[in-house]
């Protein structure tokens, strides 16, 4: 047996630092929540480097697309003088130990990460270059390390591979083990191409559905016409008499057909005779929910009487998060243990709620994480991974469970739809009073977010607020000075599969903030940047506003049925402005044609991945503000794919796209929402502009 | 059961299979190919997009039967060996990919307009139907300029 190679664990900052908690929401933000939540254990990040020569960062979070393993790898290349070819970072299975530190969300991985991952590789660093004074007898201050060797002045080297047993059992290195001053970095903030690019290109990359294991059966499950619909009774008789159809088996969510290839379960899915109980929301269409949602509205405290006011009411349709790669999960559950591969964002719970349903004990269950073929928030809940479960041990054999597009459509989560009323008063040109109420059909947030937040002490500072009330202190904030402002929101509980999609809140309630600002500012007879300017209280959100208006041509005339919109964003530590120039002149085809997007992140690890961010997010606004949605029909979703639910293609995409980052100011903030309230406002701003309306329900064709 | 012959990325390949199943499900599940990802199974998303004696397809509409004797290619066989095909390369370059699953379709589908029009116009560009739900368009425009400059 090989002798143990290096492996560091990191160590954030003082654990004690929980305890001493700052006692109101408001001077954190959500990211920072999860970032004391996860403090005890970021010790437990581990890094390792083998005698080939391979460091390895194990991950305890998800890699959706959003680039996070090439931002981590490109932390530990940087910080421990290591190639970054030479670095691997796998996604971890489910480690319970990590309690709140495995949770991928809320724009938190690199936030949250940056400390402890330089910490760890620095650890390494120190005691490589330790082992290599011990071999060589020289002060270990003399040597310095570069490519994955330590270096001796007299020009001998060592390959950290060659170092790593030794290394390991240094227990206190002989130089500091700091991590290095900004100024030090060669890799950080310079724009870097994924690591896995060559794989992602080449069709090797494995997502669940790509993995072989063996015996794993292809499987499909037949589902209810409306949502959360179940089965009264069913007939397989026609369905098991197919060829290629190996077993049918009925769980919670309908009935699941097992078969040799997936052609097969499908077929045989679609001969199945199912007599279906309608689902809890079989009674309401959107019309319904709409006018439950005005019902549930909180009153204004302002009465429309005293000054001159700005009312408005604004809608939002469901939207499905629609990722490409649909749910899929591979289990194999036997009588004593149960092993799943899939792309979950909370492992952790993910494996306790199956260990759970299977009655077994927790490290029974070994949750894999695959990498995921996008996200937007969908894959935080695992209900495909407690499906393929529950069929495994109802099949008696492994099974690879595949969510159809049509299932992922229907019976998919989805970003609750919303009404907002907003009231602005003013006088003398100033705004006195601004009042947001939001209702919203109730966000799911159950996958481990509130144990994280109590964790982080917000147990008792919300105490009788609910989850989502929690959620909202913590991220929606008005970034301008409005006078007397309050924002609150209501939620209607309706059994509906909900969840956070990408910028949660922030997509809803800060785009119809930022339209209204341009309704006010027009109001006043002011112009809009001159406006949000006047009344942004962060200098780096003025700057980033600016550096947009400039960038695009703010004010630049425009052809009839064009026109320019801008929007403005801050969370996450980050700030985000988008201008954009529409073309409306075909208003059942409107064309984003040009976008200019300016973010301060503070420190932008990897700039090429961070402008990747940003591009979609201007997708997103896009799709989410002109034409992308989701009806409700009788308790069913009316779309089924990417035929009906039109999220952009090609030709809405702008052939004129900027991204313009601000210089490294600071530590790194949230990244990955950031962009999607700006652009889809400024889409809005835009088409109101352009058409000369103004935009209230949406997306605006739908 | 019906088999049939065909090339599958360079070699000639023998599947038994139902004439009316799909090539996506034949590729992925009876022959371990892949590289085309189901998406929606109606042509729509086009990420399982492929080459069927070198023109577009999209295998989770095409019928095995109708593969008899022909030339399928998937994102596996664009590659020569180690060197990457001048679209895979530019896809590298532009560094398009973000969850990458769409990718090989939209790369096959690059591929197949750049034999059609050696030098695509940005309408023609616009007439890919391919879903990028991580919003990679522009990249993916830049990318087939790329690779139409570079004379794939």
């Amino acid at each position: 047996m090989a002798a143990p190679a290096l492996a560091v664990g990191a160590r954030l900052a003082d654990p004690d630092q929980a305890a001493a908690l700052p006692g109101v929401p408001d001077v954190l933000d959500l990211g920072e929540a999860l970032i004391l939540a996860g403090l005890p254990t970021a010790h437990l990040l581990v890094l390792e480097v083998t005698e080939a020569g391979r460091v390895v960062l194990e991950l305890p979070r998800a890699e959706v697309g959003q680039g996070l393993t090439t931002a981590i790898a490109m932390l530990v290349a940087d910080e421990l003088d290591a190639r970054l070819a030479d670095v691997d970072v796998p996604l971890s299975k489910a480690r319970p130990e990590l309690l709140f530190n495995q949770l991928t969300g809320a724009s938190n991985s690199v936030r949250s990460l940056y400390d402890p991952v330089r910490a760890a590789a620095a650890a390494a660093r120190a005691r490589l270059v330790t082992a290599a004074a011990r071999r060589w007898g020289v002060p270990a201050a003399t040597l310095r390390t570069q490519d994955g060797a330590v270096l001796a002045p007299d020009g001998r080297s060592a390959s950290y591979g060659s170092l790593t047993v030794a290394a390991a059992g240094v227990v206190v290195p002989e130089v500091p083990t700091t991590p290095k001053p900004a100024e030090r970095r060669t890799l950080v903030g310079r724009p870097t191409g994924r690591i896995d690019a060559r794989d992602l290109v080449t069709g090797k990359a494995r997502y669940a559905g790509d993995l072989q294991v063996p015996g794993a059966v292809p499987t499909v499950i037949a589902r209810p016409p409306t949502i959360n619909g179940t089965v009264r009774s069913y007939d397989a008789a026609a369905a098991l008499a197919m060829p290629g159809v190996l077993a049918a088996v009925q769980v919670p969510s309908g009935i699941a057909v097992l078969a040799e290839t997936f052609d097969q379960a499908l077929k045989a899915k679609a001969a199945l005779t199912v007599d279906w109980r309608p689902g809890p929301v079989a009674a309401l269409s959107d019309r319904d929910i709409r006018a439950k949602l005005k019902a549930a509205q909180p009153p204004f405290l302002v009465p429309p009487l005293l000054t001159l006011t700005v009312d408005a009411e604004f809608d939002f349709a469901f939207v499905g998060h629609a990722p490409m790669e649909v749910l899929t999960a591979v289990a194999d559950v036997r009588p004593d243990r149960a092993e799943l591969w899939c792309a979950v964002q909370a492992p952790i719970v993910a494996q306790q709620t199956i260990a759970a349903e299977l009655g077994l004990p927790q490290d029974a269950v070994t949750v894999n994480v695959v990498r995921a073929g996008g996200s937007f928030g969908r894959r935080l809940f695992f209900d495909c991974a407690l499906e393929a479960a529950q069929v495994s041990r109802a099949a008696g054999r492994p099974v690879k469970l595949m969510w159809t597009r049509n299932d992922d459509t229907r019976h998919g989560r989805m970003r609750p739809a919303s009404h907002h009323r907003i009231r602005a008063t003013h006088a003398l040109g100033q705004v006195l009073t601004y009042e947001h109420r939001v209702a919203t059909v109730q966000t799911d947030f159950r996958h481990g977010l509130g144990e994280a937040l109590t964790a982080a002490g917000f147990g008792v500072q919300l105490g009788g607020l609910s989850l989502s009330q929690a959620f909202f202190l913590l991220t929606e904030k008005l970034p301008y000075d409005l006078g007397v402002s309050t924002q609150l929101l209501a939620e209607v509980p309706l059994e509906m599969h909900t969840g956070s999609w990408r910028s949660v809140y922030s997509g809803l309630v800060r785009v119809a903030d930022e339209i209204m600002v341009d309704e006010l500012a027009r109001t006043l007879g002011q112009d809009p940047v001159a406006f949000r300017r006047a009344r942004l209280g962060s200098a780096r959100g003025r700057s980033v506003l600016d550096r947009a208006a400039e960038a695009g041509q703010w004010g630049r005339a425009m052809a009839p049925g064009h026109a320019q919109g801008l929007a403005f964003h801050d969370e996450h530590g980050s700030a985000a402005a988008c201008l954009v120039e529409l073309d409306a002149t075909d208003r059942a085809n409107p064309r984003v044609t040009k976008a200019v997007m300016v973010a301060d992140v503070g420190l932008p690890v990897n700039p090429r991945g961070l402008e990747a961010q940003l591009m979609g997010a201007v997708m997103d606004g896009i799709s989410v503000t002109l034409q992308a949605g989701l009806h409700i029909d009788a308790g069913a979703v009316r779309e089924g794919s990417f035929a009906d639910f039109h999220y952009a293609r090609q030709r809405h995409s702008p052939t004129d796209l900027q991204i313009h980052l601000m210089p490294p100011n600071g530590e790194p903030g949230g990244a990955g929402e950031l962009g999607v309230p700006a652009a889809a406002a400024a889409v809005a701003n835009a088409w109101a502009r352009a058409t000369g309306t103004s935009p209230r329900s949406f997306p605006i064709n739908f | 059961m019906p088999s049939h012959t065909f090339v599958l990325n360079g070699a000639p390949v023998t599947v038994e299979a139902p004439a009316d199943m799909p090539l996506l499900w034949v590729l992925r599940d009876k022959l371990g190919v892949t590289g085309p990802k189901y998406g929606c199974g109606v042509g729509v998303c086009r990420a399982c997009t492929s080459h069927l004696d070198g023109a577009e397809i999209q295998p989770c509409v095409v019928p095995v039967a109708d593969c008899a004797g022909r030339e399928v290619t998937t994102i596996e066989g664009l590659a020569d060996g180690d060197t990457l095909h001048p679209v895979q390369q530019a896809w590298l370059d532009c560094d398009v990919a973000q969850c990458g699953f769409c990718q090989p379709g939209q790369i096959m589908t690059a591929v197949a307009l750049l034999r059609r029009t050696a030098h695509p116009t940005d309408a023609d560009i616009d007439r890919i139907e391919n879903v990028c739900r991580c919003g990679t368009y522009v990249r993916i425009r830049e990318a087939i300029k790329k690779a139409a400059a570079n004379g794939a």
